[in-house]
């Protein structure tokens, strides 16, 4: 019922094997390539623009005004990390109506990837927003008696990032595959609909509680400014 | 009882006590998460799409307790250390 998909081998390149987990995030990611490359083929800045140029234009302008909403700050600083974050994890839950495919979210080697990803962003944009002393200033505060609490809580958000994306999948396959062994038709399918709508939903979420750690550390009042004018 | 039926049934038992337990309390904890936002949004509708947000953000935050219970019992379910660990002593 509950298979590990760590375990599962799908071939063998020589010595190096794939497994599950690898394999259908190779395929999440030629999907997502595939899309970009042919939507954006011919983009155009003037004329008649078609429906897919405007498709694009409303996803990524949806990630970019949530991204300023809720960091007030320069969006196009943290685009690159939060839309491949929301893209990718959007698309691995919506690909779970796909029978067979294997989501990769399910498994905890993926979500511990996203997770360490923005564990090694913090300190990055941290440093970039308000420099080393600005960011090291963070962990006194508002005491330097904090200052355990601050690299614990450091550690904790990244774990909770990791468990929270990997248990809310793995709950919705779960739930799944028991329904399917005791009712085999029919019934599973409102918990299907319901897991697409969680998927969207914890996409959201990962991304978002990235932008809330990844901007913790305010930026300075002059480089909002100044981006500011520049940005808009 | 010897240990391994002693082991089995202890494992079944705390992991359906794991996730009862550990699934009430972040029940309650949504439930005034979202009759507070809901009452909110009724006051200031203007203000909705930033309560939306913050609503997913607690919800979220609280949710991951119940998951943590969720994973726990997983793991006592199917990657049990004990149990792997009596069934390869009895293999001996």
């Amino acid at each position: 019922m509950l298979e590990n998909l760590d375990q599962t081998i799908v071939f063998q390149i020589g010595p190096i094997t794939i497994n599950a987990t690898i394999f259908y995030t190779w395929i999440v990611m030629a999907v997502l390539a595939g899309l970009s490359v042919w939507m954006t083929h011919n983009l155009k800045t003037n004329g008649k623009i078609g429906k897919i140029q405007i498709i694009m234009e409303m996803i990524v302008s949806a990630i970019q005004g949530q991204i300023k909403d809720v960091s007030g700050d320069n969006p196009k600083k943290y685009l690159s990390l939060i839309g491949t974050f929301f893209l990718f994890i959007a698309m691995s839950n919506l690909l779970s109506i796909i029978p067979w495919f294997k989501v990769p979210t399910t498994s905890l080697t993926t979500t511990v990837a996203f997770a360490s990803c923005v564990f090694f962003a913090i300190p990055y944009y941290g440093v970039k927003n308000a420099g080393w002393k600005g960011y090291f200033k963070k962990f006194i505060e508002p005491t330097p008696v904090m200052l355990p609490m601050n690299i614990i809580s450091d550690f904790s958000s990244t774990f909770s990032l990791a468990f929270r994306l990997y248990g809310n999948m793995l709950s919705g396959a779960v739930i799944g595959s028991v329904l399917i062994m005791l009712v085999p038709f029919i019934v599973p399918l409102p918990m299907q609909i319901l897991g697409l709508l969680t998927g969207t939903i914890q996409a959201y979420i990962f991304a978002l509680l990235a932008i809330v750690y990844v901007s913790a550390v305010a930026p300075k009042e002059s480089f909002v400014q100044s981006t500011d004018t520049k940005g808009e | 009882m010897d240990a391994i039926t002693l082991i089995g049934a202890m494992s079944i038992i705390s992991a359906a006590l794991c996730i009862a337990i550990g699934g009430i309390g972040p029940a309650i904890g949504e439930a005034n998460v979202a009759a507070n936002a809901l009452r909110s949004m009724a006051q200031q509708p203007d203000e909705s799409s930033n309560i939306t947000r913050t609503l997913f953000v607690s919800m979220a935050m609280i949710e991951s307790t119940a998951i943590y219970a969720f994973v726990i019992t997983i793991l006592i379910l199917y990657a049990n250390p004990f149990w792997d660990y009596v069934v390869e002593q009895a293999a001996k």
